[in-house]
């Protein structure tokens, strides 16, 4: 195999690791912020929402 | 009073509220800069010298290396998190070092794949056991270890605690890492970069290995902070979700 396979598969892990790390990091967050955005909808607030103040639980 | 002002801005970030403001505010920039690094560092990557002895897989070394310091930086940072959660109990240093560890993971699996990829054909071998390969393995093992524990309890500041505990034990192998090619008769080369006496290695090769190192520092920043504001949500998702059965039981 020439150098040239190393390093395009080198480079192409890389860029597809962190693909799937940023993805997987977003998806999240839009998961994570739907479900905060639905329990609102619902009336279910945070006791401290009304003080500006958070908690982390 | 200086000194006063700094303790209470560090207690302000304290609250979730404002480090989700913050971050998110910040967010948007590191992106941009992270963006730019990685825009400019492929370009000086592909545009250099090759070298005069491993031709143009010398270019393994602009992404290898730079995971490989992230892969430790990571621990590091997971270690002071550590510290923050066993001495001052700060509510987001647990969340820090929850949401570091599957990062480090990411950037030691990166090292260790292109370090393989980088071996084989200047080694002729895709994997030894000597000192420096296999105490970087350890290190990704350790980070599969912490993901595994905060996956697997169910209350999240009792996993916090004992994570913290591994990490700080686990932060041996740092040092282990670092000097293992020193200590030890290694096939892996010796730091060229972070030496005492200066680097060792030719501008042509250091400039890019420079600026690919920051993209990926600001890289690991940026997702960090996303992945922490993740955590916080979703400890928000299931407090919320607990009073509103605890109220759904009151009225029943």
């Amino acid at each position: 195999m020439s150098h040239g396979f190393y390093i395009a598969l080198s480079y192409a892990i890389s860029a597809l690791i962190v693909a799937v790390m940023l993805g997987r990091i977003w998806l999240d967050g839009r998961a994570r912020q739907r479900e905060l955005a639905e329990l609102e909808a619902s009336g279910i607030r945070r006791r401290s929402s009304a003080a500006g103040k958070g908690e982390l639980a | 009073m200086t000194q006063s002002l700094a303790i209470t801005k560090f207690s302000d970030l304290a609250n979730p509220t404002y480090f989700l403001n913050l971050s998110g505010r910040i967010l948007p920039w590191l992106g941009c800069l992270t963006a730019v690094l990685f825009a400019a560092g492929l370009y000086l990557s592909f545009t250099t010298e090759g070298d005069y002895q491993q031709g143009e897989t010398v270019r393994i070394m602009y992404v290898h290396v730079p995971a490989a310091w992230l892969s430790m930086m990571c621990y590091s940072v997971m270690a002071l998190s550590a510290i923050g959660t066993l001495v001052w109990r700060h509510p987001l240093a647990d969340v820090s070092h929850k949401a570091a560890a599957p990062l480090g993971a990411a950037f030691t699996l990166i090292a260790l794949a292109t370090g393989s990829l980088w071996g084989k054909p200047m080694w002729g071998t895709w994997w030894v056991w000597d000192a420096r390969l296999t105490s970087v393995f350890v290190l990704f093992l350790m980070y599969l270890g912490l993901i595994a524990l905060n996956r697997a309890m169910d209350d999240p500041s009792k996993a916090a605690r004992v994570s913290a505990v591994l990490i700080l034990v686990g932060f041996v192998n740092i040092p282990i890492i670092k000097f293992s090619v020193e200590w030890w008769n290694t096939l892996h080369q010796p730091a060229s970069v972070v030496r005492l006496d200066g680097p060792t290695i030719d501008p042509e090769f250091l400039i890019p290995l420079l600026v690919m190192a920051f993209a990926f520092t600001f890289l690991f920043f940026t997702l960090h902070l996303m992945a922490m504001r993740n955590e916080i949500w979703r400890r928000r998702v299931t407090a919320q979700r607990r009073m509103a059965a605890r109220m759904a039981s009151r009225e029943n």
